[in-house]
């Protein structure tokens, strides 16, 4: 290894054969290259997801109101099921020690607003405090709806900070600023900052104010709650299925549904949607392992391929060499110190180009569900080591063969 | 210097098997030149080379300066090869993308001799072969001759005590031809062995002593007068 002379030699021979020695080298390290990439992309994948989870409380659960397709107890299919103010109440009564937050909700879309000369239109929900928690809303400025609110049917709201900047971009602040909708000033007296921007376009206002001005009576559209935190993951998906299946059964029969009429009230965990999505990320890291895995089978196919070609090609010099008085085992030597230098250079000018790719355009990548791809060096380079290895046990084998057949026949190849 | 005593190889082909030397014997002492004559297929190659270890005889003793040659490693061969032989192939067998003088010092190289040493050397046996100008050229841009004389500049290289040289004028016209053949009856004024693969008659009268193979054996050996190619060389 250490042998000036050899290097010399080797030098020689990679320098006069610039046309081999590239297209080894560039097979080489494009082949570590896209292995990088794809693993970074994978690992950005998995961000993406873990990202998108982090976004709202993910203990929340949520029920969704839909059609009775089932006939129950002398009841049609095809009824609405509408949600009261009693179902929430009675509820939180029930499991208040189960619940974190909580919070009825009631919708409105479309709604006219104007502020001032201005006439604009948004989604309007009426909501109880503990919403902020729900949705994972920031305040960015005053604050959210409390419970005087609540009771008080206060005519407040609370706009996102889209709206703020859509529509309030020349004041410092839009506290205190009234907006009107259905004929009513209401004073805003908070912006929320959501990590969607398309999240921000929401008009929070008390649940009694809505129910009050949009003619709701006691009806909700939605029940929403988070659940305390458990333990460990395994203990937070149980606790939130238990909870989600105590819930539905208990709307079903307030509201005479059939148990099986699942499309009737449907109750959402994200913990269960988080549980599919991480098994989900696991089966796309190990779908980008076994694409890299088969990219580096690939790769060391290649690389053995290269080096029988080289060594093929070399047969008749090797002849000569041997002729000339070369044991076999510099011949061999020769070969594989040759391909572990050109394959050592080339995987690391690989890993390094892929790497500075990643590092380069890996934190703008703006894309749903993929963030920040990146790579683990270890593995990267172990990933080179392995090329490299694989290089030299498949250039050893037809070097020492070559370097092994009688003198004669080697002359005689062409 | 060679003794060799009742040599046979046949090649195998498929269930065939072409027996083409059938018991040679031969001796060859220090200084000689000797040209190995037959007409084509008679195995004068395979002959010379099983004497240079580039192949292998199946049966018959074989001794060079008195080692005796038989199942040797290859590492030992090697050794041999370096030390005792050079050759001259028909076909010249030059790395390509050497140059004429990195080909002359490989053989040095494998003697572990170090870089400016070989090099110097390389210089000095291609001024012998009168091609000390061409010393950085590559073998395509030389012509026969010119190639086959660093090839010989390569086998001297060496200071190998045989000299082994298979139709080394085969693929030249006789002009070269007999420029070739002087440098060979220079070295071997120097002293050294040579033995010379041909099947052209005025080749092999420039040497000390003619052998003939026919069928396998050696049917005539006899000792000429050497005639000088200077005589036909300006
Ligand atoms: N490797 C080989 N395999 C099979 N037959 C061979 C081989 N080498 C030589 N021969 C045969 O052996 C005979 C002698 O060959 P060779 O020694 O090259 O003859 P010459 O050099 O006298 O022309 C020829 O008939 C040739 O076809
Ligand atoms: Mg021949």
């Amino acid at each position: 290894m250490f042998d000036i002379e050899r290097w010399q030699e080797i030098f020689d021979t990679l320098r006069k054969n610039k046309l081999r020695t590239f297209l080894t080298g560039l097979s080489v390290a494009s082949g570590i290259f896209i292995l990088v990439i794809l693993l970074g992309f994978g690992q950005g994948m998995q961000n993406g997801i873990a990202h998108e989870f982090e976004q709202d409380a993910s203990t929340s659960v949520w029920v969704w109101p839909g059609m009775t397709t089932k006939e129950f107890k002398g009841m049609n299919p095809g009824r609405r099921i509408q949600l009261r103010n009693d179902n929430f109440d009675f509820w939180s009564k029930a499991n208040a020690e189960k619940i974190e937050n909580e919070s009825p909700r009631i919708f409105v879309r479309n709604v006219n607003v104007n502020y001032g000369n201005e006439a604009l239109v948004y989604g309007i929900h009426g909501v109880q405090g503990d919403f902020q928690f729900i949705e994972n809303a920031k305040m960015v400025d005053g604050r959210f709806i409390n419970l005087l609110d609540h009771e008080g049917t206060a005519k407040v709201v609370v706009i996102g900070n889209k709206i703020r900047k859509d529509v309030f971009g020349h004041l410092e602040s839009p506290l205190g600023e009234y907006i009107e909708f259905s004929g009513i000033p209401f004073k805003i007296i908070g912006v929320y900052k959501e990590l969607r921007e398309r999240e921000e376009e929401t008009l929070y206002i008390p649940l009694s104010t809505a129910q009050k001005v949009f003619n709701g009576g006691d009806r909700v559209n939605n029940l929403a709650y988070t659940l305390p935190p458990a333990e460990n993951f395994d203990q937070a998906v149980a606790q939130a299925v238990a909870f989600k299946d105590e819930l539905r059964q208990y709307l079903q029969q307030a509201h005479t549904v059939a148990p099986d009429d699942t499309g009737a009230i449907q109750v959402w965990s994200a913990m269960e949607e988080a549980k599919r999505y991480y098994s989900l990320t696991g089966n796309i890291k190990f779908f980008f392992w076994f694409v890299g895995i088969c990219t580096i089978i690939a790769g060391v196919v290649g690389v053995s391929n290269i080096m029988l070609i080289v060594v093929k090609e070399r047969t008749r010099e090797i002849g000569v060499r041997k002729a000339l008085g070369a044991k076999p085992w510099s011949i061999v030597g020769m070969i594989l110190h040759e391909a572990i230098f050109v394959t050592a250079i080339s995987g690391f000018l690989g890993l390094f180009f892929s790497m500075l790719l990643l590092e380069l355009v890996g934190p703008y990548v703006e894309v749903d569900y993929i963030m920040n791809p990146s790579v683990n060096l270890n593995v990267a380079v172990a990933t080179v080591l392995v090329l490299i290895f694989a290089g030299t046990v498949a250039g050893f084998f037809p070097a020492w063969r070559a370097a092994n057949i009688q003198v004669i026949n080697a002359l005689r190849d062409e | 210097m060679i003794e060799i005593k009742d040599l046979h190889k046949s090649y195998k082909m498929g269930s065939n098997s072409l027996h083409v030397l059938k018991g040679i014997n031969f001796t060859a002492e220090e200084g000689e030149l000797v040209a190995i004559m037959g007409s084509s297929g008679s195995g004068k190659s395979t002959l010379l080379n099983i004497l240079g270890m580039l192949d292998e005889a199946d049966s018959g003793e074989y001794n060079l300066d008195g080692v005796p040659i038989k199942n040797l490693s290859e590492t030992k061969a090697a050794k041999y090869r370096n030390k005792f032989l050079g050759f001259v192939f028909q076909s010249f067998n030059l790395i390509n993308y050497k140059s004429a003088m990195e080909n002359v010092a490989l053989p040095l190289y494998y003697q572990k001799v170090g870089r400016k040493e070989r090099e110097e050397k390389a210089i000095k046996y291609l001024e012998q072969v009168g091609l000390k100008e061409w010393a950085h050229h590559l073998p395509n841009e030389l012509s026969g001759g010119q190639k086959q004389r660093v090839a010989i500049a390569r086998a001297m290289a060496a200071e190998p005590k045989v000299l082994l040289a298979d139709e080394p004028t085969g693929a030249l016209d006789s002009k070269t031809s007999y420029e070739v053949m002087d440098l060979i009856q220079n070295i071997n004024d120097q002293g050294n062995t040579i033995l010379v693969v041909t099947h052209e008659e005025d080749i092999a009268h420039m040497c000390k002593r003619i052998i003939h193979l026919r069928d396998g054996v050696i049917v005539e050996d006899k000792k000429i007068k050497q005639v000088r190619a200077s005589s036909y060389v300006q």
